[in-house]
């Protein structure tokens, strides 16, 4: 689902990253770790089409996506690509249930309330789906943006530390959610964290430091 | 779901949104009754006007005795010599001339001394009785019938002057014969009669001043003719010193505007004024005032801008995060920029709409407090000029969301998120 080549993003000419080649296949889960300001998030964020770089290749489902445009790379995000970041944020406006509706509005797909109330149940937070996001404690947000990452069965699950802010049990069980969540949808997906506690979890790992 | 976002956002911060709208409701609020009401004014008075081409009457002020004679809004200038006016209103020139006789008043509805022509002119019909035909007979307006109640038969006593509390005439009770239907002309806020009750009214009142012997006339107000066969002397006597108020004058043929007017002024005591000249040098001062009043809304719709502008603007700071976070679920940089315009569009479009409304209001209000001293009354329907001013307050929507969503088109995205 996703191997990269020859990644490599200059800020300027002071600051540049070259990254190690990756491969992660649907269902498998990879761990990208290293100390801040090692190249996480840049790294995240081309995976993600969020940052161009024309250096190296990024497939993700068989698609070049450095060949893509900034355009073509929002359409292809929206459909290919889920996200989920350290601190959960939403539109402040809607009501989480509008909130778990976007993805499948921005990437064409047909919004299945159905779908979104089943998750959210299997998850614990059916009963917050009316509610306001700024409502929500820390972990319903958390729970409620794997939900919005997962819901247009993405390829490509992507996890910017996502449990670095949470206490072990929550960690424990953010990373459950994310692993089924992913399983089940048959996405592959990257964590990238300097979380410890993950290391033990994920066997497959790339560590940027070294 | 695009709308939902635009509309959620808007009320998310209600206060702000509340003060962008009822500024720009009020500067277009404004503008529209400024347009509805000139507008209105210039079609009224226009109306009103109907084809009477010259008005003559006591020397005085041009526009006043425009007003006074035509639209019954300002006191005569004096009374003209019946005899002397006679003589021009039988001249080649002048096709029609109706004379015009007032100074008295019900209720603040003007008594109107005239023969039917006037009735005629503005080609009223009778909504129920007759048209007069003695002295004393009134015809009313449709709005002095509906205000008054009166009916067919009902009478009543007219006061000296424009004052409801005036000096009544007592002992002389006008009679209704009829009640016109609407006109929507000034004839729906006059009270008709011939103009010999007029006379008969104000002859009485020398007659006491001079005498001091009420016991001298031992007719009473019913009957007719009074005096026809005793004073028939004297009848013709005074008919030299008749007097009338004014009379309003159509001519045959253009050529008539030309020369009659300067043959008025200077071979008579009286003066001629022409209604289209002189309101369009009372529409001129009054375009003015309106011209200030206009710029002074256009300056509110500029703040207006201003504030939509910095409502969308702070909001961008603390919805930056959100944004980014609606182009890392795959949204174009161009929705990002169309929800933006958008929400300028609809606080636009909400503005507009209270505006309109506004205005409405505000002719209703006029209606309510001034509309039988203007004699007017305003309408509420949609004029082009509001679609331009609607044009106009779209664009300052536009205008306004436009820097912001140029911020948001250019947002590094990546940078954005990092934050």
């Amino acid at each position: 689902m996703l191997s990269t080549e020859n990644v490599a993003f200059q800020y300027n000419s002071e600051r540049g990253f070259l990254f190690p080649q990756l491969q992660c296949k649907a269902g498998e889960i990879l761990l990208v770790t290293g100390q801040s300001g090692c190249g996480k998030t840049t790294l995240l964020h081309l995976l993600a089409g969020i940052l161009h770089t024309n250096q190296g290749k990024i497939n993700i489902n068989n698609t070049d996506i450095n060949t893509l445009s900034s355009a073509q790379k929002d359409a292809f995000r929206a459909k290919n690509i889920g996200l989920v970041y350290q601190k959960a944020h939403f539109l402040a406006a809607l009501t989480v249930l509008d909130n778990l509706k976007l993805p499948g509005w921005l990437g064409h797909s047909k919004q299945d309330t159905k779908n979104i109330i089943g998750l959210a149940d299997r998850l614990g937070v059916a009963h917050t789906l009316k509610r306001l996001p700024s409502k929500l404690s820390i972990g319903e947000q958390q729970r409620i943006s794997i939900i919005r990452a997962v819901i247009n069965h993405p390829s490509l699950l992507l996890a910017d530390e996502p449990t670095s802010a949470l206490d072990d049990q929550n960690c424990n069980e953010v990373y459950h959610l994310l692993s089924e969540m992913a399983a089940q949808q048959g996405s592959a997906l990257v964590i990238v964290t300097h979380d410890g506690r993950l290391k033990e979890k994920i066997k497959h790992r790339v560590d940027l430091n070294g | 779901m695009f709308l939902n976002i635009v509309w959620r956002n808007l009320w998310f911060k209600p206060l702000n949104t509340t003060l962008s709208v009822v500024l720009l409701a009020f500067s277009t609020g404004i503008i529209s009754l400024l347009l509805l009401v000139q507008r209105q004014l210039e079609q009224k008075f226009e109306n009103d006007l109907r084809d009477i081409d010259l008005v003559v009457g006591a020397k005085g002020s041009p526009l006043q005795l425009v007003l006074s004679a035509v639209y019954h809004v300002d006191a005569p200038t004096g009374n003209i010599n019946l005899m002397e006016a006679q003589k021009l209103m039988q001249n080649k020139m002048v096709k029609q001339a109706i004379p015009l006789s007032y100074g008295d008043s019900y209720r603040s509805f003007r008594i109107l001394g005239t023969d039917t022509n006037y009735i005629h002119k503005y080609e009223a019909v009778l909504q129920d009785g007759k048209f007069f035909e003695h002295s004393l007979d009134v015809v009313l307006g449709a709005n002095v019938a509906k205000t008054t109640g009166h009916k067919v038969g009902s009478t009543f006593q007219g006061t000296h002057g424009e004052a409801e509390q005036g000096e009544v005439h007592e002992g002389h009770d006008y009679t209704v014969t009829g009640v016109l239907a609407p006109t929507q002309t000034i004839l729906d806020n006059l009270i008709i009669t011939p103009l010999s009750s007029i006379w008969e009214m104000h002859d009485e009142a020398a007659h006491h001043d001079e005498a001091e012997a009420p016991d001298d006339h031992h007719h009473s107000a019913g009957e007719e003719h009074e005096g026809h066969d005793h004073e028939h002397e004297h009848e013709q006597a005074l008919d030299s010193t008749r007097e009338v108020t004014a009379f309003l004058v159509k001519f045959r043929s253009p050529m008539g505007i030309m020369t009659f007017p300067r043959m008025v002024n200077s071979g008579t005591t009286m003066q001629a004024a022409v209604p289209a000249l002189e309101m369009n040098r009372l529409f001129h001062l009054m375009g003015l005032g309106i011209t200030t009043l206009r710029m002074l809304a256009f300056a509110i719709m500029l703040i207006s801008g201003f504030s939509v502008f910095i409502a969308l603007y702070n909001r961008l700071k603390e919805r930056k995060y959100e944004l980014a976070l609606l182009r890392s679920l795959g949204s174009s940089r161009f929705m990002l920029a169309a929800l933006l315009l958008t929400e300028g569009v609809v606080l636009s479009i909400l503005g507009f709409l209270c505006g309109l409304a506004l205005s409405r209001v505000g002719i209703w209000v006029i209606n309510e407090q001034a509309g039988s001293d203007l004699r007017v009354n305003l309408t509420s329907q949609l004029i082009p000029e509001e679609g331009i001013l609607g044009a106009v307050v779209l664009g300052v929507g536009i205008f306004a969301a436009l820097l912001p969503a140029i911020k948001v088109w250019r947002m590094n995205l990546s940078a954005a998120l990092t934050d």
